[in-house]
């Protein structure tokens, strides 16, 4: 099967076609999914300003990013659910939108990001994560770079909403 | 922008906010230069828009961690006044790019916002968090252990604070909706 046909698969499944024909689920669907968005970036950027060492500088950096991190993969489970439901309703067009894949791209690196900050220099953060100590590049590049590209998602995110053709609702 | 379907205009129960000034308003500043220069410049808004949700962002997430701490649930090494001294700021420095990014969507569809009933919701909604956020903050400005033998108190204020900031969020994305 084709990738078209998946995604027309994924588009008449009943769920997929409730969100898209009841008139207030997918705006209901949408503020969930914005909702936990800001708190994946907003408390993402927390770890982030704490690796760069721009911000909590007094805190150690592990115990700071395990706790915040809690919240970020909380929040995220809930964009990912709703996320997926929202592009199921309309899969054929946010599959072939430009913005949607580089949102999608973006998130990729991300965890890509993640992953090799956790290998390296994640490793011996109990280390160097010390109060007011600096921390060392690769820790405040992985920091930068995790900023920057979530930064990216939200912006392709709302590109999306303005670049859909045809919208199912308004932008 | 397309048509929105009629099952979703609440905006007749609410209609005393519907003046005929407001109207008159609302057609006035869409017909200003600056008005019609967001208008047709098609990156303008979803820019400012994109700066917005970042801008809500670190105002909820600042807002998370002290109610999260004001309920006991975390930062529990630290104590509330130190976590608020941290957070606080961030909350008070962004509220005017909210503001300012808020405005700009406005005088690019006056009628779509401040006509709309969500709009005024939303409004409402952060005037109430802006008291609910004062109220916990004030006192534990003048004492920093004033929660902490007031813990049921603590709780209530922090789940008022979380559901007024994520109705904030609600009715922010539902304007496009009405």
């Amino acid at each position: 099967m084709d990738i078209d046909t998946l995604l027309r698969t994924l588009e008449e499944t009943s769920i997929a076609t409730l969100i898209r024909e009841n008139e207030s689920l997918f705006p209901w669907v949408e503020s969930f999914h914005v909702l936990a968005i800001t708190l994946v970036i907003g408390s993402i950027a927390i770890v982030d300003l704490r690796l760069i060492g721009l911000a909590s500088r007094e805190r150690p950096a592990g115990r700071l990013a395990s706790e915040v991190l809690r919240c970020t993969w909380t929040a995220f489970a809930v964009a990912a659910i709703t996320g997926a439901l929202l592009f199921a309703s309309n899969a054929f067009n946010y599959a072939h939108n430009s913005y949607f894949q580089a949102k999608l791209l973006f998130l990729v690196l991300a965890a890509l990001n993640m992953s090799v900050f956790h290998l390296f220099a994640g490793r011996d953060i109990e280390r160097w994560g010390i109060p007011d100590q600096k921390n060392p590049l690769p820790a405040r590049i992985a920091g930068a770079v995790s900023l920057f590209l979530w930064i990216g998602v939200v912006a392709f995110g709302r590109w999306v909403g303005f670049s859909l053709h045809p919208t199912p609702l308004a932008g | 922008m397309q048509c929105v379907p009629s099952t979703l205009r609440i905006g007749s129960l609410i209609d005393p906010m519907r003046t005929r000034a407001l109207l008159d308003f609302c057609s006035w500043l869409e017909e200003t230069p600056l008005s019609q220069t967001i208008q047709s410049a098609g990156w303008i808004v979803p820019s400012v828009q994109t700066v917005h949700i970042l801008s809500i962002a670190a105002v909820l997430s600042s807002v998370l961690m002290i109610d999260l701490r004001l309920m006991g649930l975390l930062w529990r090494d630290q104590s509330l006044a130190r976590v608020s001294a941290r957070f606080r700021p961030v909350i008070w420095w962004t509220l005017p790019v909210l503001l300012a990014t808020g405005a700009v969507m406005i005088v690019g569809e006056p009628a779509r916002s401040l006509a709309n009933p969500v709009f005024q919701l939303k409004m409402a909604l952060l005037v109430a968090a802006m008291i609910v956020t004062l109220s916990a903050q004030v006192p534990l400005g003048r004492n920093p252990a004033f929660w902490e033998g007031r813990r049921g108190a603590a709780r209530i204020v922090a789940v008022f604070s979380l559901l007024l900031w994520a109705g904030i969020v609600f009715a922010g994305r539902w304007i496009a909706y009405f």
